[in-house]
């Protein structure tokens, strides 16, 4: 078991049957849990829906919990999967937009302030390019780029093959490029053709 | 190579990005492109150089996300945790369902094991029981 997992004390406790252990435990980390359903789903009442799903799965599946991982890893690979599944089920809007209104708590402050202010201008840029991108490109790069996810493992929770994995990683990571970043010549501007065919 | 082939192999470059920004990335603008000749365009090609640095700028960027926390709504917990506790009192009924079921049928195993010892028995002493003489 990692020692340096916080939650390794309680995971062993609730191991036992200590339900209040398994309370704490949901106390911990449901805000993060939340943030996770909420960036894969783009809707606050399916990420809770997810939240509530992921939890009940954990709970009854953490006699299989052998702590060869953090508890939160483990918890984020279900939450990954009940977000598939709830989207899979989902055939209604399609406006997956992460709320406006959602607050944000930046849990590692410090740091210049013009720097800080202008991170948060780029990290406000960013949620709204991945709240633009369709859930499957979304997904994979959240779990990747923004949770550390081994490409196996995403593939295991979205139910996908790993180079099917890589695919839409690259997909996604192109698509937001072009929106945060745009080159000079990129698509919709003129003389696109002649840059990109610069040979050396 | 040209430019828009390498732009294909720039997303997984970015990978190769160190902790600390992008201070490798002056003496080593390819670091990350498996592709020899791809590495050997980007060093020489500003256009690229930028690009793959608008790519690992990204992935700072998410990465950055990991610390932020969204704030749920605040009955989310209550639910979460009326959830757990309905899943748990099933979870009780069913085994203490379970239970009584092995009871009902222990008891009768018991009962007809019980019976079936007592017929044997019967039938031993009627076996044994001496001829009147």
């Amino acid at each position: 078991m990692h020692t340096e997992d916080p939650t390794a004390v309680l995971v062993a406790a609730a191991r036992q049957g200590d339900e209040a252990a398994f309370e704490a435990l949901v106390r911990a980390t449901y805000a993060q849990t939340y943030t996770l359903a909420l960036r894969l789903t783009g809707d606050e009442e399916d990420a809770s829906d997810v939240v509530q799903e992921s939890y009940l799965r954990a709970y009854k599946g953490l006699a299989r919990f052998r702590g060869d991982a953090q508890f939160t890893t483990w918890l984020y690979r279900i939450t990954a999967n009940c977000a598939t599944t709830h989207l899979g089920r989902r055939h209604r809007r399609r406006t997956d937009h992460l709320a406006d209104d959602a607050t944000v708590v930046d849990r590692d402050p410090g740091g210049d302030p013009a720097a800080q202010a202008e991170a948060g201008a780029l990290r406000g840029r960013l949620e709204g390019a991945l709240a633009e991108l369709p859930p499957k490109l979304r997904a994979v790069v959240v779990l990747r780029d923004v949770y550390d996810m081994p490409h196996e493992a995403i593939a295991a929770e979205l139910g996908i093959s790993v180079s099917a994995a890589k695919v839409r990683l690259h997909r996604a990571r192109r698509k937001l490029r072009e929106v945060l970043f745009p080159l000079p010549g990129e698509p919709g501007e003129p003389g696109d053709h002649e840059e990109r065919t610069h040979a050396m | 190579m040209r430019c828009d082939e390498v732009a294909e192999l720039l997303p997984a470059a970015a990978d190769g990005i160190v902790p600390g920004g992008l201070r490798g990335l002056a003496h080593s603008p390819g670091v990350g492109l498996e592709d020899r000749s791809a590495r050997r365009h980007v060093e020489h090609c500003v256009r690229c150089q930028a690009e793959l640095v608008q790519y690992r700028r990204l992935l700072r960027t998410l990465h950055g996300l990991r610390t932020e926390v969204l704030e749920p709504a605040p009955g989310l917990l209550a639910d979460i945790l009326a959830t757990l506790e309905a899943a748990g009192e099933r979870q009780a009924v069913r085994s203490l369902l379970t239970g009584r079921r092995v009871a009902y049928v222990g008891g009768i195993a018991a009962a007809a094991t019980a019976g079936a010892a007592g017929a044997i028995l019967l039938a031993t002493r009627t076996r044994r029981r001496p001829l009147a003489s």
